[in-house]
């Protein structure tokens, strides 16, 4: 049936192949709800075409038989009590029709229970959160398209903004439950392969799951508006055999425990700078701008802040716990006591903010931990 | 012209007018009054995962031996709030109809006195209706000084009408400011405004 | 009120410059500017509404032209993100409250009391007033563009937070000019409701009514019953920005999902009240040039009403995805697809109607149908986003914005402008410029389709709505998309030419400018003048 559409549509319309091979239409996608929502859709789509064949045509029909200029009279009936209460009662049977299997497939989907793995999924504006429940592994998931792609001065590559910095990595063949929520407005996570599209609401929680039947990637991307950058937090899925999960898995605690090591020695600010760096190209370049200029007044600028150099502390405790009503998130859970001190460090000797300060990463870990 | 309606038209325009404006004002009165509806619809259906904010009364029941649910909980932070709050078990197994108590620790990592709240949601939503609270710190504002730490429990029970296809239950507690926030004035915070 | 007229500024102009659309452009009457700010006459205020709505239209779709632009290919090319999503908050905004509705106002002011006979509108002091503040509202909107932070940037829907916590400082003066333009249609809904009610002609009964104003009355209802809710929920948000409550705020116990429960309760009966009129004027419309009488009256009415009381019990289709529990889901599911009933009935009424008539294809006629076609196309499109499991996937993508932009432009828009091709001979007293309405017709009909067809495609290939930029398997879609939306703009400057040559000359049109059309306006002369029905006129009771 898919052939058809695909092939009816082509026909009409001359376009380029580029288009037909990345689909015109909703994707079957990888998972059982999926599949069934696809059919679902193309079942209803027909229906429609049933129906409009057959309306369209008695109307065109109308159209050319009863032209005046064809000599056409006008008759003189204008109503007709069982022809109205047949055709009321035709579309409530198909409507009946319709709601059956809709009404299973979305008992399926709202069946989150028997989970093998709990995932929490969390927006911010712009970016993802993945933390695994009961597993210790937790990163952000941040665009990796490059800014002068968005700009024009490189070429865009194939998967331009749909390529993010540390996908969210599943195992397939079991079933993912999905908990979403948000720390500052409404995001919304959507994968159509996987058709899990959910919105994050902050302060709530939201529940949804999956099980992904083939490894692949599978990209998608926020689906509510969030601000600003709403085009720019994609969402990418990694699915790979339970066996490669569970060696990624142990990879990245191994990771963990690599990076609580360095926390302790003292870095040098070269060091500090180029990491600081990197980081803050990912996470803070999109509100405040690679050369921290800023976007008054919703994102204050960082070169030449006279607020923020004269008073480390002050500059630390935005960073780290955030501007509660603001744009401006707590990133305490979010970057590691390197990053933060890297960062912060990066911020204040770059852009000719030339304090010479090294924040060290021992005591920022030391105001993280001091419970 | 309009000036001419006769005696019973313009009579008749009156109390058309006077009833719309009725409904006008009945309608603008509802839409504050779906607010409080809305929490109670909520609490009845359980929709949205929000659980009531006063403590409850235990059901005094047996324990369904046969069933085991899986409580979670999740704490988080929010951005504004130099706290830490932590839950000693993030996982308990329990049997519904029995109580169960977690405690939590709240710490304030800054330097100045804050007050915050720990805002609830249950997740799946249905599970909410079933969820008990006996005890909670979520009742009420905490309000710690710089460096104090401040222990509290929850005391809660999954009555044993939780449907039997939930299986896990998932209770995330969001820590949010409830005072001004820190009263540092400089041109960096333009917009957060009263952060 | 209605009592204690002042004296009318108007009342010594010649009949043959006064009902003019547009007249004031060229036409400078005695009393200059201070007429139209003073008039309260309806067919003037009709007019000034029209106008108001035609410049909007204009305005707002200069705003879609800069997101069509921006759009045309991937990367940012010409405005920053920023000022792209105010683009699209206020050309929603824009359109729905400063073009649509005051168009069927407009529309309502002009040919209602005509429609029954009556001699104005039953409080015309009102109506000046109900006027005038949708010039102030929209300034007020518009000049948000210039304040620091920009205009609102939060979509038209407005959810929380978005709007409250992280709403850029101009969001108060948004709110403000929205209360303004709420009052101005309740009061306008008010007037239309006396009108209707209280100033038919002796022997009108309600079933004797044109279907204009059935679906007005029914549309007059459900603004009275939904815009104090729109009033709640953004006092609501002005109290939550400036006074700390927390009604949408999960840190102050609130909860944002209630405000989409609040917009929508409002948002999707105001969905209706932009069509329900549109189904009015191409029930009128149809007959006449099917010289046949309208099928099914009474179940026209019927399906009117049906559609208003159930547009009530569905706003949460639009909230599939917000995390309602199951039995929600099922329930809005299935009283959403119960709507695809009533609204069937009218399109299997309309097409009965040109069935075994004498069908001649007028500027007026051509809009009607390209609305029964292109709204019913829409209304499928519906019909599958009803479907909540395949909602999930059609939900905030492009699928959506082609499914209600079909039901919006190729549905009220044309609506509106049938209505206008079908009025100005009474209007103006002469027939819009045939030719020019034809090419205005066929490249608004292409445009349209060229503009949102593809946009079905782009949104189940998977394209998020209000994005700036986008990944590139959607390009093709999207140039295609901003090609249509260009050449439907430019072909909107045809719409007024015609409209400006039709007031200025053209060919005489008699009081019965078209020999199938029965209802009362067709009684009085072409053009309209200034008073009509002073005298109640003589009514039959057999037109429908």
């Amino acid at each position: 049936m898919r052939r058809v559409w695909t092939a009816g549509l082509a026909a009409c319309s001359g376009l380029s192949g580029s288009v037909l091979a990345n689909g015109w239409n909703m994707p079957v996608g990888v998972t059982d709800v999926s599949r069934e929502i696809h059919s679902l859709h193309m079942t209803i789509f027909w229906i429609c075409v049933v129906i409009g064949v057959v309306v369209f045509g008695a109307m065109f029909y109308s159209l050319f038989r009863y032209r005046r200029s064809r000599g056409a009279k006008a008759a003189n009936f204008h109503e007709h009590t069982t022809v109205e209460v047949i055709w009321t009662l035709i579309p409530i049977l198909i409507l009946v029709a319709m709601a059956i299997p809709a009404t299973a497939t979305l008992k399926t989907m709202y069946d989150a229970s028997e989970a093998d793995l709990d995932v929490m999924v969390t927006g911010q504006q712009w970016r993802w959160r993945y933390s695994y429940l009961g597993e210790d592994v937790a990163f952000t998931s941040n665009l990796a398209t490059s800014r002068s792609q968005v700009s024009g001065e490189s070429a865009k590559d194939e998967n331009y903004l749909l390529e993010v910095d540390e996908p969210l990595v599943l195992p397939v063949d079991r079933k993912v439950r999905l908990l979403m929520t948000s720390d500052d407005v409404i995001h919304s996570w959507w994968v159509p392969d996987l058709a899990v599209k959910q919105d994050a609401v902050p302060g709530f929680v939201n529940e949804n799951w999956v099980r992904i039947n083939e490894p692949g990637i599978y990209r998608g991307q926020c689906a509510e508006l969030c601000g600003r950058d709403h085009a720019f937090m994609p969402v990418v899925v990694r699915a790979v055999e339970p066996e490669r999960f569970d060696e990624w898995l142990a990879e990245r605690k191994e990771a963990a425990a690599q990076a609580e090591l360095g926390v302790d020695r003292e870095w040098e600010l070269d060091e500090l700078m180029e990491r600081g760096e990197q980081v803050y190209g990912t996470i803070c370049a999109s509100c405040h701008q690679p050369d921290g200029s800023g976007s008054p007044p919703a994102f204050p600028a960082l070169a030449g802040n006279q607020a923020m150099l004269e008073d480390p502390d002050y500059h630390i405790d935005t960073v780290v716990n955030g501007v509660s009503g603001s744009a401006m998130p707590a990133f305490r859970s979010t970057l590691n006591a390197v990053e933060l001190a890297a960062v912060i460090t990066y911020e204040r000797n770059a852009w000719g903010n030339e304090t010479g300060e090294a924040i060290q990463p021992a005591d920022i870990a030391e105001l993280l931990d001091e419970q | 012209m309009t000036g001419q309606h006769s005696g019973d038209t313009r009579k008749g325009i009156r109390r058309t007018v006077a009833r719309t404006l009725v409904a006008l004002a009945g309608m603008f009165v509802f839409a504050f009054a779906l607010v409080p509806l809305y929490d109670v619809f909520c609490q009845v259906t359980g929709l949205n995962g929000k659980t009531s904010n006063q403590a409850q009364a235990l059901v005094h029941e047996a324990a369904d031996q046969d069933r085991v649910v899986t409580m979670q909980i999740i704490t988080r932070g929010s951005s504004g709030l130099p706290w830490s709050l932590e839950a000693h078990t993030r996982q308990v197994r329990v049997h519904p109809g029995q109580s169960a108590e977690v405690d939590f620790t709240f710490e304030n990592l800054g330097d100045e006195v804050s007050v915050a709240r720990a805002v609830p949601s249950v997740s799946p939503s249905e599970a909410s209706l079933h969820l008990r609270k006996l005890a909670c710190f979520c009742f009420q504002n905490q309000r710690l000084a710089p460096g104090e730490r401040f222990e509290a429990p929850l005391v809660f029970q999954l009555t044993r009408d939780l449907p039997d296809d939930i299986k896990t239950v998932t209770l995330v507690y969001t820590l949010y400011r409830q005072d001004a926030g820190p009263s540092r004035e400089n041109g960096t915070q333009a917009l957060g405004g009263d952060a | 009120m209605a009592s204690h007229l002042p004296p009318r500024p108007t009342a010594q102009h010649s009949q043959a410059d006064a009902g003019g659309m547009a007249a004031d452009e060229h036409h400078h009457g005695p009393r200059g500017l201070k007429r139209w700010l003073l008039t309260t006459n309806h067919k003037e205020i009709g007019s000034l509404y029209l106008i108001f709505s035609l410049s909007m239209f204009f305005i707002g779709g200069i705003f879609a032209m800069v997101v069509r632009a921006e759009l045309f290919q991937p990367g940012l090319q010409l405005v920053q993100p920023e000022f792209f999503n105010q683009m699209t908050t206020m050309h929603g905004l824009i359109m729905v409250f400063g073009a649509v509705m005051p168009a069927f106002v407009g529309l309502a002011n002009w040919m209602v009391p005509l429609q029954i006979g009556a001699p104005d509108m039953a409080l015309p002091r009102l109506n000046n007033f109900s006027f005038w503040l949708l010039p102030v509202a929209f300034a007020l909107l518009l000049s948000t563009l210039v304040m620091p932070g920009g205009a609102p940037d939060f979509g038209w829907t407005f959810y929380a937070p978005l709007s409250t916590t992280y709403a850029p400082p101009s969001t108060t003066f948004f709110i403000f000019s929205l209360h303004l333009a709420g009052i101005s249609s309740i009061l306008g809904a008010i007037n239309i409701i006396a009108t209707i009610l209280n100033l038919r002609t002796p022997g009108m009964r309600m079933m004797d009514m044109s279907l204009f104003v059935w679906t007005w009355l029914i549309t007059a209802f459900l603004l009275i019953a939904v815009m104090p809710v729109l009033a709640g929920v953004i006092t609501m948000m002005l109290l939550d920005i400036n006074f700390g409550t927390s009604f949408f705020n999960a840190a102050g116990g609130g909860d944002p999902v209630l405000f989409q429960h609040l917009f929508w309760f409002f948002g999707h009966p105001e969905v209706y009240i932009m069509i329900l009129p549109a189904f009015g004027i191409v029930s009128v419309i149809i007959p006449t040039f099917a010289r046949k009488r309208l099928f099914g009256y009474a179940s026209m009415v019927y399906a009117t009403a049906s559609i208003a009381i159930l547009s009530f019990l569905v706003w949460a289709h639009h909230m599939f995805v917000v995390g309602l529990p199951l039995v929600a889901e099922l329930f809005f599911m299935y009283s959403t697809m119960l709507i695809a009933v009533p609204t069937g009935v009218k399109v299997f009424n309309w097409i009965t109607t040109l069935f075994r008539g004498s069908l001649t294809f007028e500027p007026p006629m051509l809009f009607a149908l390209a609305f029964v076609v292109l709204f019913t196309i829409g209304g499928f499109s519906g019909l599958m986003l009803a479907i909540s499991p395949a909602d999930f996937q059609y939900h905030d993508t492009y699928f959506v914005v082609a499914h209600f932009h079909y039901v919006l432009v190729p549905g009220a828009v044309f609506a509106i402008m049938a209505g206008v091709y079908y009025w100005l001979p009474k209007w103006t007293g002469h027939y819009p410029h045939t030719r020019l309405s034809q090419w205005h017709f066929w490249l608004s009909v292409i445009g349209v389709n060229l503009t949102f067809f593809p946009m079905h495609f782009a949104g189940l290939a998977g394209m998020p709505r209000r994005i700036p930029d986008y990944a590139l398997q959607f390009a093709d879609f999207n140039m295609i998309t901003s090609i249509g939306a260009f050449m439907f703009g430019i072909s909107q400057l045809l719409f007024v030419a015609v409209v400006v040559l039709c007031v200025r000359g053209g060919e005489k049109a008699p009081a019965k400018a078209w020999d199938g059309a029965e209802d009362l306006e067709w009684t009085v002369p072409s053009p309209a003048p200034l008073h009509t029905f002073e005298t109640p006129p003589r009514f039959e009771p057999d037109r429908h």
